[in-house]
């Protein structure tokens, strides 16, 4: 039998731990991604990666982990899963160890720990605060060897645009532009392992990357993969609001003793320094005695909305509140701090050292995505995901520092099961239906060439991102997430008269943009119309006119499913895993 | 502040056998502006100040936050990112250019996967046994990370490759990217092992006696990576490694 072809789309953290596990069991792979792969969206993680290794005497373990997570995620998330990642953890950071991660070092020599949100425990592996820059290059450099060694065929510069589905419902390949030439292809594969990101275009400005839009998860969610709890969505209560996106600055400035204040008199207008101490509003550590500063983003962030919309209290009027670290030395601070603080006075213009910095929350992460089974197999056979594109760790709410963890394990996972999927997959008949995918592609982009109308996709995408952040971010009313839906609803008629400025063949990005808005705006009425059936406040979806988890009704998995009727996609809700863990109620006033 | 006016000039290229044509644009400042920024606006209204309709630019970008390392280009003739570059710090009109040393793709993008190909040649990476659990990595200390976290923070923007006067067809010189990288693997417990290889990778031509010392490159690199001391410590080790084949054959 010739050699199973794996192909998986996305070189983030998560695609290339596939990768790595598939070219180290004897696979070979062909690796898709829109950028060069160490450009990916891993690199902005930024404060560091869980794993109870409990190197600090303090007697954390890894069950301690998994009950954090799946508090911290609101029992939302099936937990045999999460036990198994939190299991694996102390391994995975052992291994990025040898990879050669340049984490930071104890004097002893051994791996230094931080703490994050969400738990009592320096359970936190950093490199500086560019710890998933660090983490990324490790595995792309492992990648590269592979490569070397011929196990691994990169196409970078190509972007995913859909399955190839055979008669009998199984997944046989991919179709992919490749965005300098604009040439349309079809690539057959046994297995197809999804590992393409985050969402964040959707919200129009966001922590994300530019290619965060949603697109591949939209393109095959089309195609009949499930969608699951798309309505929960990370909003991080640390970014710097700017003109273009939102820049993170991390958990971990809180992590290493960074405080959130407010003036106490509204509007006060003296510099932060010559405010004292008394009259200084550490909201977060009144509320929160027992966590403070690092309680999960969730309540962070529903936090500095109350003291900024409801209190009247943010600086100047304006929506913003203090992080700061001027209270901590300097050379600590370069240290452990060093790379977010010069992005801060990059972009800002003021010396964190010096100043509080000034923060707003922000769009950041999405814990829903690709439903998945425990082998990270999504309902098509053949198509596998993995990493933020998937709904599996998280619950409704992620802990800081979990990411990283869930990217790698779950591209651990993925990679040998599609292997050995693909080992025991029939041979394909014919072309499998390459040849009517590829023309269905084809007949999509000669369409949105050729289109006369009025429309700029640029545009449309603001309007797109206003809507969204203002609806189905924070805080959440049926009525806005209404009004949301059916704006999504206008935007899909005016971009059937979209007209792009550029209709050349050669490397254009606003038709390579304008396909990805159109899977935006499908994966958009998912988000919404989810949120809306969820008449409850668990973890980060918060409606003030259901104020209350609602375990009897809502302790499910939303499912979406793909509906071409204009009223959206249908939906059903699963049974949750809780068999490891009870549910019970999630505060942080009080140790749990 | 509220209406002023930013005037920005792009060199536009459909495609590489295209010729160059420069345009105009005029669009609303606003605070906290950057050059990416800027482009976004482009895109969204691509007209030029003359008012004749153009096609959006096109450029690689992804982060916008200086660590994915895509947006180099040149920015009033000097290698940059073009997200950390704020509007307001530069000098107008604003001159956009693609950078020089690489096959131009369009406009301002370029194709840099040369840096990527010369990272193959000096297997810039730790050949671990392989994934499964092998127990903790080798102890290093603090010092020890200190000087490797730096050299590990290069985001392969390749401004230090643009901006060196040796980097060029004729030389066919790595640049200091790479050695950088030489160092910081050689550096490595494990990594080490691959010190020989790499030093005679960099011992032939277009390696490290390319190096004109011009300093360029220390001061072009936005994340302000030890080039120039990571080009002398290679360059000794290359010396040693030199003797030492030489005296063995």
């Amino acid at each position: 039998m010739a050699a199973p072809r794996i192909i998986v789309i996305g070189g983030g953290l998560a695609g290339l731990a596939a990768v790595i596990k598939i070219a180290e069991a004897g696979g070979t792979v062909d690796l898709f991604s829109i950028v060069p792969v160490k450009r990916s969206h891993s690199v902005c993680a930024q404060g560091g990666i869980n794993a109870a290794k409990n190197l600090k005497g303090e007697g954390d373990t890894t069950f301690k982990h998994f009950d954090d997570t799946i508090y911290g995620g609101d029992f939302l998330a099936n937990q045999t899963p999460v036990k198994a990642m939190c299991e694996a953890a102390p391994g995975i950071i052992d291994l990025l160890d040898r990879m050669g991660v340049p984490f930071n070092r104890t004097p002893e020599g051994l791996l230094d720990f931080r703490r994050f949100g969400g738990t009592l425990y320096n359970r936190t592996a950093f490199a500086g605060a560019t710890t998933g820059q660090q983490l990324l290059y490790a595995l792309d450099e492992q990648v590269r060897r592979h490569e070397s060694d011929g196990k691994v065929r990169k196409y970078e510069g190509w972007e995913f645009l859909s399955a190839i589905i055979d008669s009998k419902g199984t997944a046989r390949g991919i179709t992919a532009l490749d965005l300098r030439t604009m040439e349309l292809r079809s690539f057959p594969a046994d297995a197809i392992i999804l590992a393409t990101g985050g969402i964040g275009a959707i919200f129009g400005k966001s922590t994300n990357s530019v290619v965060c839009t949603g697109s591949a998860q939209s393109a095959v969610f089309q195609q009949g993969v499930y969608y699951a709890n798309g309505e929960f969505i990370q909003v991080h209560p640390t970014a710097i609001p700017g003109e273009d996106k939102l820049r993170l600055m991390s958990e971990s400035a809180r992590g290493e003793g960074g405080r959130v204040w407010v003036p106490r008199a509204p509007g006060d207008k003296r510099h932060p320094k010559q405010i004292p101490a008394a009259e200084r509003f550490y909201f977060l550590e009144e509320w929160y005695p027992k966590y403070g500063n690092l309680v999960p983003r969730d309540i962070a962030t529903r936090a500095i909305h109350k003291v900024v919309y409801e209190e009247g209290l943010g600086l100047n009027g304006q929506p913003m509140v203090y992080l700061d670290l001027t209270h901590i030395d300097r050379a600590t601070l370069d240290r452990k701090l060093g790379g977010i603080l010069e992005i801060y006075e990059k972009f800002v213009g003021v010396d964190p050292h010096d100043e509080p910095m000034k923060i707003f929350p922000g769009m950041h992460y999405t814990m829903g995505g690709l439903w998945v089974d425990f082998n990270q197999m999504t309902n098509v056979p053949g198509i596998f995901a993995a990493g933020e594109c998937e709904y599996q760790y998280h619950g409704a709410n992620r802990l800081g520092a979990n990411s990283l963890v869930s990217c790698i394990f779950g591209g651990f996972v993925a990679g040998p099961n599609a292997l050995a999927y693909a080992r025991s997959l029939p041979a394909a008949e014919g072309d499998s239906g390459a040849a009517a995918e590829l023309a269905r592609q084809a007949e999509i982009n000669s369409k949105l060439l050729q289109n006369e109308g009025t429309e700029n996709p640029f545009k449309l995408w603001r309007e797109l991102g206003d809507v969204m952040t203002k609806h189905a971010t924070v805080t959440r009313y049926n009525k806005g997430l209404k009004e949301a839906d059916e704006k999504v609803v206008e935007l899909m008629d005016r971009y059937k008269k979209v007209n792009l400025s550029d209709k050349s063949q050669w490397a254009n990005t606003s038709f390579a943009f304008a396909r990805q808005l159109q899977n935006m705006l499908v994966l958009a009425r998912v988000i919404v119309q989810g949120a809306i059936l969820r008449d409850e406040s668990r973890g980060a979806h918060y409606k003030p006119d259901f104020p209350e988890r609602n375990d009897e009704k809502f302790l499910k998995t939303t499912k979406a499913s793909f509906n071409p009727d204009c009223t959206g996609p249908r939906f059903e809700l699963e049974d949750v895993d809780i068999q490891h863990i009870k549910p019970r109620p999630r505060r942080y006033d009080v140790a749990k | 502040m509220a209406d002023k006016i930013v005037q920005i000039e792009i060199k536009r290229q459909a495609s590489p056998d295209a010729p160059a044509v420069w345009e105009k644009f005029e669009i609303q400042w606003r605070p906290g502006m950057n050059v990416t920024s800027a482009l976004m606006d482009i895109a969204a209204n691509p007209v030029t100040a003359d008012g004749r309709s153009t096609t959006p630019v096109t450029y690689d970008s992804n982060c916008l936050e200086e660590i994915c390392g895509s947006c180099a280009m040149r920015i009033n003739g000097k290698a940059r990112m073009a997200c950390s570059a704020l509007i307001e710090n530069l000098e107008q009109p604003i001159r956009l250019e693609p950078l020089s040393k690489f096959p131009l793709v369009r406009d301002l993008q370029v194709d840099r996967s040369v840096l990527f190909e010369n990272l193959k040649a000096v297997k810039a990476w730790v050949p671990i046994d392989g994934t499964y659990d092998l127990g903790s990595g080798p102890r290093v200390f603090p010092q020890q990370q200190e000087v490797n976290y730096p050299l590990s923070n290069c985001i392969s923007c390749t401004c230090c490759m643009e901006v060196c006067p040796q980097f060029n067809e004729a030389t066919g010189f790595v640049g200091a990217a790479t050695i950088a990288q030489v160092k910081l693997f050689n550096n490595h417990p494990t990594g080490k092992v691959f010190k020989e290889e790499r030093l005679r990778a960099m011992a032939g031509d277009g390696g490290i006696q390319e190096c004109g010392y011009a300093q360029n490159c220390v001061e072009a690199c936005p994340k302000q990576l030890p080039l120039t001391e990571a080009i002398s410590d290679v360059g000794r080790d290359v010396m040693v490694q030199k003797v030492k084949d030489f005296l063995r054959k």
